[in-house]
């Protein structure tokens, strides 16, 4: 398979998860869902480039991408608990109490 | 042509095709789907497809740290906040106007790409395969020598990351029991003696001893 493949599928899986932010407003849950997705794509990029370049920093810097993804999915979601204890709700539009 | 569907190259991209058009459905169902717990589980299936092309990509290690990492820990986080928290599937509006922006600007960035991939950079990029290592090449052992010597210290750093987010993520779900004891040494050390003690003047009652002795 050849470099142009994978990129194109990491662009196609970018382009669904920005559908999926503007999509789902009603829920944060999957906008976080939706960011991982997008995380992923980059990931995709990077080792489609780290293999057609034979180097392997590409594929460091996504274990450093994994390692800081799953350190704020953790505190996104313990965010997210906090707000649903308060608000019993988890929809983006209830969330503008700092609007001017 | 019977030859080239029996070999390894035909294989591989049959693999690829099948894996990526999982992958980019599953992704479809991801930011779909109305329940939240059919979205973690279709995310769970990219996850799974991802890890499989980066295997084809030769990326081992990372393939591993996927599966482990994402599918193993943060889709159970996922999971678990989803069933914890109740949340109220609403019936769903027709399309909103943010539906529309969305999928306008997702178009959008979709025609760019293939402007960008399909006529700008089409004869820049090569289309031959990828480079592919002999038998016996080891990534996980060529991943460890670059982390452990370049970047020995960003790994550190990470982990520090990785202590900052545990102790947050603790400290933002805490919540105090109702029959919680512990004293609070900040108020302990600043209280004042008019806190704990108060001198009343008040004259002296002459007593009227009921039942007594006398």
């Amino acid at each position: 398979m050849s470099l142009i493949h994978y990129l194109v599928l990491g662009g196609v899986l970018f382009v669904i998860s920005i559908a999926g932010i503007f999509i789902n407003r009603r829920n944060v849950l999957i906008l976080l869902m939706s960011i991982e997705l997008m995380l992923l794509a980059v990931n995709i990029n990077f080792i489609a480039f780290s293999s057609y370049l034979n180097d392997i920093q590409g594929q460091i810097f996504v274990f450093f991408i994994l390692t800081v993804a799953a350190a704020e999915a953790a505190i996104g979601l313990a965010i997210l608990v906090v707000i649903f204890r308060q608000r019993k709700s988890l929809e983006v539009d209830n969330l503008n109490e700092l609007k001017g | 042509m019977l030859e080239y569907l029996m070999s390894a190259e035909f294989y591989q991209i049959m693999l690829f095709w099948v894996y990526s058009t999982i992958l980019i459905g599953a992704a479809l169902a991801v930011v779909t789907m109305r329940n939240s717990i059919y979205s973690a589980l279709f995310l769970i299936l990219c996850f799974f497809s991802a890890a499989a092309l980066w295997l084809l990509l030769e990326a081992e290690f990372l393939a591993l740290t996927l599966v482990l990492v994402y599918v193993g820990a943060v889709m159970v986080l996922f999971l678990f906040v989803i069933m914890m928290l109740d949340v109220k599937i609403k019936p769903k509006s027709g399309m909103s106007m943010y539906t529309k922006v969305g999928l306008f600007v997702a178009l959008l960035m979709g025609i760019e790409m293939i402007m960008l991939l399909g006529k700008k950079l089409a004869h820049v990029l090569p289309q031959d395969d990828l480079v592919k290592h002999v038998k016996g090449h080891s990534n996980v052992k060529e991943v460890a020598e670059t982390l452990y010597t370049q970047y020995v210290l960003p790994f550190e750093l990470a982990s520090v990351i990785l202590l900052v987010a545990i102790v947050a993520a603790i400290l933002l779900t805490l919540r105090k029991r109702k029959d919680y004891k512990h004293v609070d040494p900040e108020t302990q050390v600043h209280v004042k003696a008019k806190d704990r003690m108060r001198v009343i003047k008040m004259d002296a009652e002459k007593g009227n001893y009921i039942g007594g002795d006398q």
